[in-house]
């Protein structure tokens, strides 16, 4: 950890107790984030993404969501143990959070000046008029024309693109340190996507703010990300700089996935493709998670679950290729 | 070149709908031109695939040529017929031949039918096979789709994304098809399942000697399947050509910014970017002349009155632009 960190995320575990046994969402995760950096979490659906940045936001529903273990530190506040006055003012303040269906998190009656407004007269203490001259700026910001127009109507009248940079807008209403944003650009066309990717980089830039990007699209990471964890079935299996992962990924589902991502201009005769699928959390054996799918499992990898070791600089994988020989055998 | 006929050809094929979306102070009585004016031809033993943003009319296209719903103008032939023509009985035989396979495999299964009933039963309904040969075939099928004997006797909501797109192409082929259209096969499934289905459908084609229609808003998953590529915007066709002429010579700028948009996994290539303002225009309202003129980055004085001519600029390849 550095001096600038201003996330600082340490084996935190989220559990969910439902009726057919612990789902073990997020399994002993860690990792930070740093000023003015990108990080992106990768993975597959349900491996625990969503699961993580909400923890960090401190918005899992108890029932049947609880935080296990582990730290979550943002600038060296503990958020695990904040009061819930803390918590408020700090989300929306020094953190937001886009989250990953836009249309479900604004809501259909108000308008969307209303919607971003609120915050500003929370947080900012502004006047009435004030705040409307400030959600305008921030409608503009975001690269909508007709700002004023947009004020006053409501999100059904929006398109999905519009929607998504109005989240934008609200979440940086308050000029955030850390802005999580998951999967804000799932549910677009790749003409709108380039558009919002654009604008997060430019907006991260001008404020040095840190970001907090969860994404499933290996290709939003290339671009995006200085800092990728990769997680599979609630666990981080590897991180390292973008370069590290992209360049000389070292975990044989991190190859696996660069590998059976069709990526244009490069056509092969057939994708790879990583056999069988991921493992129901409910019941995890004590073993390497990836065990049934991995070309390269060893008779250690059933028995025991690998932990993360740092093969390089701020480079670290779980897999017991990369343990000496002796541990191994 | 080739004189043989095409399997499906589509010609001069339009779907309008009425607009639905209406303000609270007017009824707006428009149409939609869901498909305006669309014509292209499939071969034989090819897989065409069709590309656009969401709302372009891909869906729309699909479901006309398999007669899921009704056209408004235009013809579509399949081994000559005409398709929108055929007597009830006669569709009913060729219901047989062509197949649907959908994004979302699990909203068009019932939840309490057992998987094997389900991938059997239109065998059963078409009266094609006794009960016993009927199980014989599903257990084929699930086989060459990559399912396990014992999942015969499954249900639904026991099956993972990745499967249940698998059962989907099984209910498929089951009928022997010739031609299928696959709309948004894959686009919900992760990468590692996604890398699956898509050689699944390389390995059925090649087994079966089938064709596809394939419709997707992904193109490198395009390009990676199709062997010709047609780009709609707004239900016009605004480029159409071989997967190669597409990828490694797009002539239409919308078919290169569309492209230029595509995140490349490497964060080593640094690309020049076409980003297009704005998005797509109400289809209600479409714009005047060229459909993409407002959000076109070359776009002249002209190209806001004049509609440009679809024109095969290289041979079978076209482009609808003044500037090509
Ligand atoms: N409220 C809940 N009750 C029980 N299980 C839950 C709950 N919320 C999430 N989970 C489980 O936790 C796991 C991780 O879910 P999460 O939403 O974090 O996945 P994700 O990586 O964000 O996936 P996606 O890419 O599909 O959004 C999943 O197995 C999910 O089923
Ligand atoms: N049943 C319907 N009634 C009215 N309008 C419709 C209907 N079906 C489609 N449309 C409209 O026709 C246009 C084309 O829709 P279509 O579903 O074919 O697009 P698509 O290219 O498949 O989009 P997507 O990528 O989102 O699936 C859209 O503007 C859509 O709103
Ligand atoms: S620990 Fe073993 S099974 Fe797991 S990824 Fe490494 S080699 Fe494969
Ligand atoms: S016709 Fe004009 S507006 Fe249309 S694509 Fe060509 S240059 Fe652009
Ligand atoms: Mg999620
Ligand atoms: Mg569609």
């Amino acid at each position: 950890m550095s001096d600038n960190t201003i996330l600082d995320v340490k084996k935190l575990s989220t559990h969910f107790f439902t009726e057919n046994g612990v789902v073990k969402a997020v399994n002993d995760v860690s990792f930070s984030v740093s000023e003015g950096q990108t990080v992106c979490i990768v993975g597959e659906s349900g491996c625990g993404k969503s699961v993580t940045a909400m923890s960090i936001m401190r918005l899992i529903e108890d029932p049947p969501g609880k935080i296990v273990d582990g730290e979550i530190l943002f600038q060296d506040k503990d958020l695990i143990h904040a009061s819930k006055k803390d918590l408020r003012r700090l989300r929306g303040n020094d953190i937001s959070m886009i989250f990953q269906e836009p249309m479900s998190s604004l809501n259909p009656v108000l308008t969307i000046g209303e919607q971003i407004t609120e915050p500003l007269f929370e947080h900012r203490l502004l006047t009435k008029k004030q705040a409307k001259q400030e959600a305008i700026k921030l409608i503009e910001l975001v690269g909508i024309g007709r700002s004023n127009e947009i004020f006053h109507s409501y999100p059904h009248q929006l398109s999905g693109g519009m929607l998504q940079r109005i989240m934008i807008a609200i979440a940086l209403s308050c000029d955030p340190l850390l802005l999580i944003a998951d999967e804000p650009t799932t549910a677009l066309d790749v003409t709108i996507q380039a558009q919002i990717l654009e604008l997060l980089k430019e907006i991260k830039e001008e404020r040095n703010m840190s970001m907090l990007l969860i994404t499933h699209d290996l290709g939003v990471v290339a671009e995006v990300a200085d800092y990728v964890v990769v997680m599979y079935a609630g666990k981080v299996i590897e991180q390292g700089s973008v370069l590290d992962i992209f360049k000389d990924p070292k975990h044989p589902y991190t190859q696996g996935l660069l590998q059976s991502k069709p990526v244009l201009n490069q056509r092969k005769k057939r994708l790879y493709s990583i056999p069988g699928q991921v493992p129901n959390l409910i019941d995890l054996k004590p073993s390497c998670y990836f065990y049934d799918r991995c070309e390269h499992r060893m008779s250690i990898c059933g028995g025991s679950i690998p932990e993360k070791m740092e093969v390089d600089d701020n480079h670290q994988v779980a897999c017991w290729l990369y343990e000496k020989e002796e541990v191994r055998t | 070149m080739d004189q043989k006929e095409p399997l499906v050809e589509v010609k001069n094929l339009k779907k309008h709908y009425k607009d639905s979306s209406r303000s609270l102070f007017k009824r707006n009585q428009s149409v939609v031109k869901a498909v305006d004016n669309v014509s292209f031809t499939i071969e034989e033993g090819e897989t065409f695939g069709l590309v656009g943003e969401s709302g372009s009319g891909k869906s729309t296209i699909g479901r006309s040529i398999l007669r899921l719903t009704d056209i408004t103008d235009g013809e579509i032939l399949y081994k000559g017929k005409s398709v929108h023509q055929l007597s009830k009985q006669e569709l009913r035989e060729h219901r047989k031949s062509f197949q649907f396979v959908f994004q979302d495999p699990f909203s068009s299964l019932n939840p309490r039918i057992r998987i094997g009933d389900a991938i059997g039963e239109a065998l059963l309904d078409h009266g094609l096979a006794t009960k016993k040969e009927i199980r014989e075939k599903v257990l084929e099928v699930l086989n060459l789709c990559g399912l396990a004997p014992y999942h015969i006797d499954r249900f639904p909501h026991e099956f993972s994304g990745g499967q249940r797109q698998r059962i989907g192409i099984a209910r498929a082929i089951i009928m022997d098809p010739e031609f299928i259209v696959a709309d948004e096969p894959v686009s919900g499934l992760d990468v590692s399942i996604q890398a699956q289905i898509i050689n699944l459908f390389s390995d059925l084609q090649e087994k079966k000697q089938l064709t596809y229609l394939f419709i997707s808003h992904d193109l490198s998953v395009v390009e990676h399947i199709a062997t010709r590529v047609g780009v709609l915007y707004l239900g016009t066709l605004m480029e159409l050509g071989s997967r190669d002429e597409i990828y490694e010579n797009p002539l239409h700028p919308y078919t290169k910014s569309l492209l230029s948009a595509i995140p490349i996994p490497d964060p080593t290539v640094k690309r020049e970017r076409i980003v297009l303002q704005g998005d797509v225009p109400n289809p209600a309202n479409p714009p005047t002349g060229c459909k993409f003129h407002t959000r076109c980055p070359f776009a002249r004085e002209k190209c806001k009155t004049i509609v440009p001519e679809f024109k095969e600029v290289e041979a079978n390849h076209f482009v609808a632009c003044h500037l090509v």
